[in-house]
């Protein structure tokens, strides 16, 4: 057994002292296998990935249980001897590789970093075994590749030198942290190919963290569950996806069955907002190109696309942040002015935009009383008890108890909880037409679920339009009546989602959805050997 | 009630230490004269006196009382430099915040004015500015008060651009909000805890302005009591081992080292916000 991890507990430096946040895990992996850590965040699956290196994070300490790395205790030993396994022997692949690469050093020089350190080959021989994996990963020109700095490749690119870089030293377990989570589908099954066919090829053992069922079942030959710092299940990838016996799993596993009912769209009725051949962009660079559709009223129309492909900007220019050099947009069948400050108060009521980090979208210095009170004093004019009525209302709508929540600050809420702050703000405006802008993407599969059934709920009482971007086919799936399918600033496809979807009727859009991991674990298998790079 | 006894509680030594000691320069500097035995400007003895049971500090160079300018000087030098501070304070926070609310032109032309006014050394530019008014306590105030808002600007505007950005407030913009709003709900609470340590950073730095200037001759005009000039007039016991000249200077040392314990109190808790 390579390494064996024993009651492991990990205590964190809180306010009132120490509190425990892994309370006595274990965790198991042979040579030349991988173990998948699934869980929502803040389950403990970072921390005991790095607990693999015998680290800690700063504010966290190790309180019991062992970290056995072929027969070492990791806990026991001096920092010293710690730091020759580190790197060496067991690596780490970070989720943001922009953010962990040095920027100012070739990839090449980072890459003979750790043999240098650790002795384990000379400098001929570490270049010599960097071009064999850029090869191995499909990286451009791999005698080259190494040459360049972190910021002249794409992001799949650098997570790729990344997965190689850790293989440096031939280490004999990798730790991936989520590798892929900050990549688009299209970028991220190549890279997932790449771990893959590298981990295959070199032997080496593996632990990889992620949040995403699809992904673990594509990497790991078996998964462990965790929920709050607790084991809640552990089996092969096969009998896990099959079979899940805990009621949690299960629940995990049934997210992604969530389907709206289909609904009757009267597409005949004037639009809620039609879009007319908008070219935008910034400086000389056009970022839209005559880009059109329509949001029928009371329908929910899903724009998707890989980042670039200007769905975001499209967002701004209805709201009128970024004025189109040509085209128009039209609420209600009128012509909405450009610029934000020649629009009426009505026209702003009429248009509201919820966003993708709650974090930022909140003030965190006003309680959740003054988020939402001042909607409704600005645009409605209400004060006093009139104001309160709807104020409870609001809350009772997007499910969150109003006594306990109203006078609380943003920070005191979860990513969820605060999401819907933010759908409750835009609600408070009644608003004919919302834009979504990745609502879901940064939160976790259960949270994002709830969140997509409150959407639609809200659409049935209110009759409120949807405009949803996103690059998640699994949300376009769940709540979307039309779909609008972009790439490179131009609109590839549109039409109702069974048209647009199934069978995909666009070639990019084939690619796309081909793009999306399966729950199914051979289907990695079956990509690779479709030729996918 | 029980946060502020919480807030007490957890506060460090260093913290506390400097907390009392402004406490107690403030009660000075507000009671002068029910705490000084003699006035500011009265003379009352010999030259030089030694310390006794009479004059408990001596007198200086004019034969006043030592003790009662200290206390006296408590309440001039710390209230120039409170009100330079304020306006310094007022004058630059609202400036930076326009200029990272309005961007474009406005911005452009309150930068490039701040630009030109801090490529010049600021003693040189004070020393200049006084010249050419005339010494006097408005005057001061308000040249010191101005060449300080430059620092408060650059800071006000830095801060208050990394907040412009957040989506809270192009929330605020879609909703169609007005400059003011803006400025004051969504921006100014979000920047307040930089400002406030910058605030008594820039007091210490004041202070010390006004304390070189005195020494020089152009700060609080005679026969004002002022901890820098009372460090002059009295230098030249120095050479007969007298520590009396470094009274006033012990006075102004000792509030800037608790001004800057205070502050790094609030820095710290600050930034523990955030997470």
């Amino acid at each position: 057994m390579l390494l064996n991890i024993e009651k492991l507990k990990i205590e964190a430096k809180g306010e009132e002292g120490w509190t425990p946040i892994l309370h006595g895990v274990d965790l198991r992996v042979d040579r030349g296998e991988v173990v998948g850590l699934i869980g929502e965040s803040g389950a403990g699956k970072s921390t005991l990935g790095l607990a693999a290196m015998g680290f800690a994070q700063p504010g966290l300490r190790f309180s019991g249980g062992h970290v056995r790395f072929d027969g070492t205790d990791l806990l026991t030993i001096p920092e010293r001897q710690r730091r020759a396994f580190r790197g060496r022997r067991v690596a780490y692949v970070a989720q943001s590789a922009a953010a962990s690469f040095n920027p100012a050093w070739r990839l090449i020089e980072q890459f003979c970093e750790g043999p240098e350190i650790h002795h384990t080959a000379d400098r001929a021989a570490s270049e010599a075994f960097a071009h064999e994996l850029y090869a191995k990963m499909h990286l451009p020109d791999p005698e080259h590749f190494g040459l360049r700095f972190p910021h002249q490749v794409s992001g799949g690119q650098l997570q790729r030198a990344m997965v190689a870089m850790a293989m440096a030293c031939k280490p004999d377990l990798i730790v991936f942290d989520e590798p892929t989570t900050a990549l688009d589908v299209t970028t991220q099954i190549g890279v997932l190919a790449a771990i893959r066919q590298a981990v295959e090829a070199t032997g080496a053992a593996g632990i990889y963290i992620t949040h995403d069922l699809a992904v673990v079942a594509q990497m790991a030959d078996r998964i462990k569950v965790m929920r709050h710092g607790r084991e809640v299940e552990e089996a092969p990838t096969q009998q896990m996806m099959q079979a899940p016996t805990q009621a949690y799993t299960r629940s995990l596993w049934a997210v992604r069955d969530f389907r709206r009912p289909v609904r009757a769209v009267d597409r005949a009725a004037t639009p809620t907002l039609r879009i007319k051949g908008i070219t935008a962009g910034y400086a000389q660079h056009n970022v839209l190109n005559s880009v059109s559709f329509d949001i029928p009223r009371g329908a929910t129309v899903a724009v998707v696309g890989e980042s670039g492909s200007g769905k975001s900007t499209t967002a701004r220019v209805i709201t009128g942040l970024l004025s189109p050099s040509a085209g128009v947009v039209e609420l209600d069948g009128q012509i909405l002015p450009p610029r934000l400050a020649q629009r009426s108060p009505d026209q702003l009521r009429k248009v509201q935009m919820i966003y993708q980090m709650a974090d930022t979208a909140l003030n965190p210095r006003q309680t959740i009383r003054q988020i939402l009170s001042r909607p409704l004093q600005f645009y409605r004019g209400l004060t006093g008890r009139a104001r309160d009525v709807r104020l409870h209302e609001l809350m009772e709508q997007i499910e969150l108890t109003p006594d306990t929540f109203l006078d609380r600050l943003p920070g005191e809420l979860s990513g969820g909880q605060k999401q819907r702050i933010g759908i409750a703000r835009a609600l408070a405006a009644d608003p004919d037409f919302i834009i979504c802008d990745e609502v879901t993407s940064a939160l976790d599969q259960l949270v994002a679920e709830g969140i997509l059934r409150l959407l639609s709920r809200l659409q049935d009482e209110t009759g409120v339009s949807y405009m949803i971007i996103t690059h998640d086919i699994a949300t376009v799936r769940a709540i979307a009546d039309d779909v609008v399918v972009m790439k490179n600033g131009q609109v590839m496809d549109r039409g109702q989602q069974a048209e647009v979807l199934d069978p995909p009727r666009h070639a990019y859009t084939r690619e796309l959805l081909a793009s999306v991991p399966q729950l199914d674990p051979d289907w990695l298998r079956r990509r690779i050997a479709e030729g996918v790079e | 009630m029980t946060r502020l006894a919480k807030l007490l509680r957890t506060m460090p030594p260093t913290a506390v230490f400097g907390l009392i000691v402004i406490v107690i320069y403030l009660v000075v500097a507000l009671s002068a004269p029910l705490f000084a035995p003699h006035g500011q400007a009265e003379i009352v003895g010999a030259q030089f006196e030694p310390w006794g049971e009479v004059y408990a500090l001596g007198t200086d160079a004019l034969g006043r009382d030592m003790l009662s300018r200290l206390i006296w000087g408590a309440r001039n030098t710390v209230g120039v430099a409170l009100a330079t501070t304020a306006i310094a304070f007022s004058l630059g926070a609202v400036a930076g915040l326009l200029a990272a609310a309005l961007g474009g032109f406005v911005d452009l032309v309150l930068s490039r004015a701040v630009d030109v006014m801090m490529a010049v050394p600021p003693l040189i530019l004070t020393l200049l500015a006084l010249s050419a008014l005339g010494p006097g306590v408005l005057n001061l105030i308000l040249v010191v008060a101005l060449l300080d808002s430059t620092r408060v600007f650059r800071l006000a505007r830095a801060t208050a651009m990394n907040v412009m950005v957040m989506d809270y407030v192009e929330a605020a913009q879609l909703r169609g909000e007005g400059t003011r709003w803006i400025i004051l709900r969504e921006v100014l609470p979000n920047i307040s805890a930089p400002l406030i340590a910058e605030f008594g950073l820039r007091f210490c730095f004041v202070f010390l302005t006004i304390s070189a200037l005195s020494f020089l001759g152009l700060g609080l005009p005679p026969p004002m009591a002022d901890w820098g000039a009372m460090v002059r007039d009295n230098a030249a016991l120095i050479t007969f081992g007298d520590i009396t000249p470094l009274l006033p200077a012990a006075c102004i040392a000792v509030l800037t080292i608790s001004v800057n314990f205070v502050i790094d109190w609030m820095l710290h808790r600050a930034s523990g916000l955030k997470e």
